[in-house]
């Protein structure tokens, strides 16, 4: 039982973890219209920058900051410097432009960092466990980066939902036109959006540093997670984005610890050796697939434009 | 037409010419490294090949294509492994399972459109990635190795490199004849006016739906050739076949080259591949009179240069290397 809910918080951690690129993604998806491949050149910036100024400061929480916005500089750079001439283009030329992103961060990342991995201690604060239940011990730092996720889904809930530039983006999202016609510096707009997209991925990066090692690629696997939790949710819905995240979160987690055993108790011990890792990875690919099958446009599309 | 002295076939003439008679040259400068290298070019051809008539000819933005390359790879390597050697037994079996896996995932994937559609077939290909990386009696994550190329009758020995690289060749050439025949065909028409109007087709009572399925059956079965060459090419196959870069790379090849024209895809993946190699020696080159010593360093770091490079022919080359060409004047 305690195991039981030690996975269920695991995966509710990487969840929301999910959701914080899962959330860039489907926001210049669903307001700029664009398919960012290298959003997860982002997430793996975003832990270089941390594990750098956290070395440099010698503060764990002052590396984080310093990391966060520098992401966001180098995601608003990007947004200027290549982005911005891929709007309004074929769904196919933003996959190759940004597949050549990928491909140049990768390569720059190994010019600064060097072709060895990273790693970005704890602090003894965070590097501790706590009780959560009676009797039941969890990862200070993995509770932490659930509060934290949640703080940023509420900020967001808010700065989408409750600000004038959040009331921007929405009509932006619907007609970027008529808002460029009512006088809204449209470009600016996009760029903040597009920095704010690159800060949360490299929050998501920065966070997971400590737990993963800081490596080149680590971008890429979590990149086609965050790709799918943003067409179960629906794109450019924040909100499917959550829930998608948070079920996939419980789904890779606890498919992966408890599988292989229900596979056991089914068929013979051989059959599930085999069977279990190949399966447990798939089911997220395969709930994909059932969604779109069911919903092609996903469980909480944001409508047709 | 203005005649058939364009700088546009000028050129592809000019590199069928250098293709077919490359073993020529390769055995003369004693190069045995050219003949691999342009073995596996070819055979990335005829998989990108495959991807242009789904991708350029019907719009339908597929980022599973190395699926077919595995599965037709891996089906070579199972059978090899069960010692069931001869060729007439394992490239059918390539064919039939790269188009059954497309006859599925198509079935399933064409019903959604747009960006969905790009993120499902990526998702069924990674799907097959997990399900091979997975096999443990096959080599799973470390791959499997193939001891004894596929065995046909007796003048046909894939073990000869350069038979195998004419066999690959005329397979190549073979396949973008029946792709240009395909397309100009009415069935091609069909695709073709499905990629500009899928409601339109359907209203002037086209079922579209069939038309797309069957189209992309036949370029997984395609690509799942290419496979089987590539198997018997590196006597090798392991999981990285179909990772999802490896989609990528077959996508740039058939942008680069030129969508929708039939030598674009042989031309993008000569001109990436080449390109590959070439660029550390350019770099080191062209940059040692000007950085020096940071040059020679730099051209480990090539893929700096090929990124940005691939962004600049999406923003300022879109028919790719066969657009540029044909606005040459000659």
């Amino acid at each position: 039982m305690t195991l039981f809910i030690e996975q269920c918080l695991n995966g509710l951690q990487f969840g929301l973890l999910l959701f914080l690129l899962a959330a860039g993604l489907t926001l210049v998806f669903g307001i700029m219209d664009l398919v960012n491949l290298a959003h997860g050149s982002l997430y793996m910036i975003g832990a270089y920058f941390a594990a750098t100024f956290a070395a440099w400061t010698g503060s764990f929480v002052l590396g984080a900051v310093l990391a966060l916005f520098a992401t966001l500089l180098v995601g608003m750079a990007v947004e200027v410097i290549a982005m911005r001439r891929l709007y309004g283009r074929d769904h196919l030329d933003h996959v190759l432009g940004t597949f050549g992103l990928i491909l140049f961060f990768d390569e720059l990342v190994r010019l600064i960092w060097g072709p060895e991995g990273m790693s970005l201690p704890l602090p003894s604060w965070l590097n501790a466990s706590v009780q959560i239940l009676p009797g039941v011990q969890y990862s200070a730092y993995r509770l932490s980066i659930i509060i934290v996720t949640l703080a940023v889904a509420a900020f967001l809930y808010v700065l989408v939902m409750r600000t004038r530039i959040g009331m921007l983006i929405r009509a932006g999202a619907s007609n970027r036109e008529m808002v460029g016609a009512l006088g809204v510096n449209i470009k600016l707009l996009y760029t903040l959006v597009f920095g704010l997209g690159a800060a949360l991925a490299g929050l998501a990066g920065l966070m997971q540093a400590p737990i993963l090692t800081v490596q080149i690629g680590m971008g890429e696997n979590i990149l086609i997670l965050a790709f799918v939790i943003t067409v179960i949710g629906g794109i450019g819905s924040i909100r499917g984005a959550l829930v998608a995240a948070i079920f996939v979160g419980f789904l890779d987690t606890l498919g992966r610890a408890f599988f292989p055993d229900l596979l056991r108790m089914m068929f013979t011990k051989e059959v599930a050796a085999t069977a279990a890792p190949a399966l447990s990875s798939m089911l997220i690919y395969l709930l994909m697939a059932i969604v779109l099958v069911v919903k092609p446009e996903g469980l909480f599309s944001a409508g047709q434009k | 037409m203005t005649g058939w002295f364009t700088a546009r076939n000028i050129a592809i003439a000019a590199l069928l010419a250098a293709l077919l008679l490359l073993p020529v040259f390769a055995e003369l400068a004693g190069n045995r490294f050219l003949l691999t290298l342009f073995t596996r070019i070819v055979i990335l051809a005829l998989a990108a090949t495959s991807l242009n008539l789904i991708l350029g000819y019907g719009g339908m933005m597929s980022f599973g294509h190395a699926a077919y390359l595995g599965i037709g790879g891996y089906a070579v390597g199972m059978l090899a492994h069960e010692e069931v050697l001869t060729g007439f037994v394992q490239w059918p079996v390539a064919l039939a399972a790269s188009a059954l896996f497309a006859l599925i995932i198509g079935a399933l994937s064409l019903r959604t459109r747009g960006v969905y559609f790009i993120m499902i077939t990526l998702a069924f290909a990674q799907m097959a990635y997990y399900i091979i990386a997975g096999l443990a009696r096959y080599g799973g994550d470390d791959g499997l190795t193939i001891y004894k190329r596929s065995q046909f009758v007796a003048p046909i020995d894939l073990s000869n490199k350069v038979q195998f690289y004419y066999i690959c060749l005329a397979l190549l050439f073979g396949s973008i004849y029946l792709i240009w025949r395909l397309v100009n065909s009415r069935f091609g028409m069909v695709i073709q006016g499905v990629r500009s109007n899928d409601l339109r087709m359907r209203a002037i009572g086209f079922p579209t739906y069939r038309y797309k399925l069957v189209c992309f059956v036949i370029a997984g079965t395609i690509c799942g050739l290419a496979g089987a060459l590539l198997a018997n090419h590196t006597d090798f196959v392991s999981p990285a076949m179909l990772y999802w870069t490896r989609s990528g790379d077959l996508i740039i090849m058939v942008v680069l080259g030129g969508m929708s024209s039939p030598f674009g895809p042989l031309i993008g993946a000569v001109a990436l591949l080449v390109f590959e190699e070439m660029l550390p020696f350019m770099i080191k080159l062209l940059g040692t009179p000007l950085f020096g010593e940071a040059a020679v360093r730099g051209a480990e770091y090539w893929q700096i240069v090929l990124g940005p490079l691939l962004l600049l022919v999406v923003l300022f080359a879109r028919g790719g290397i066969v657009g540029l060409l044909s606005k040459v004047r000659s």
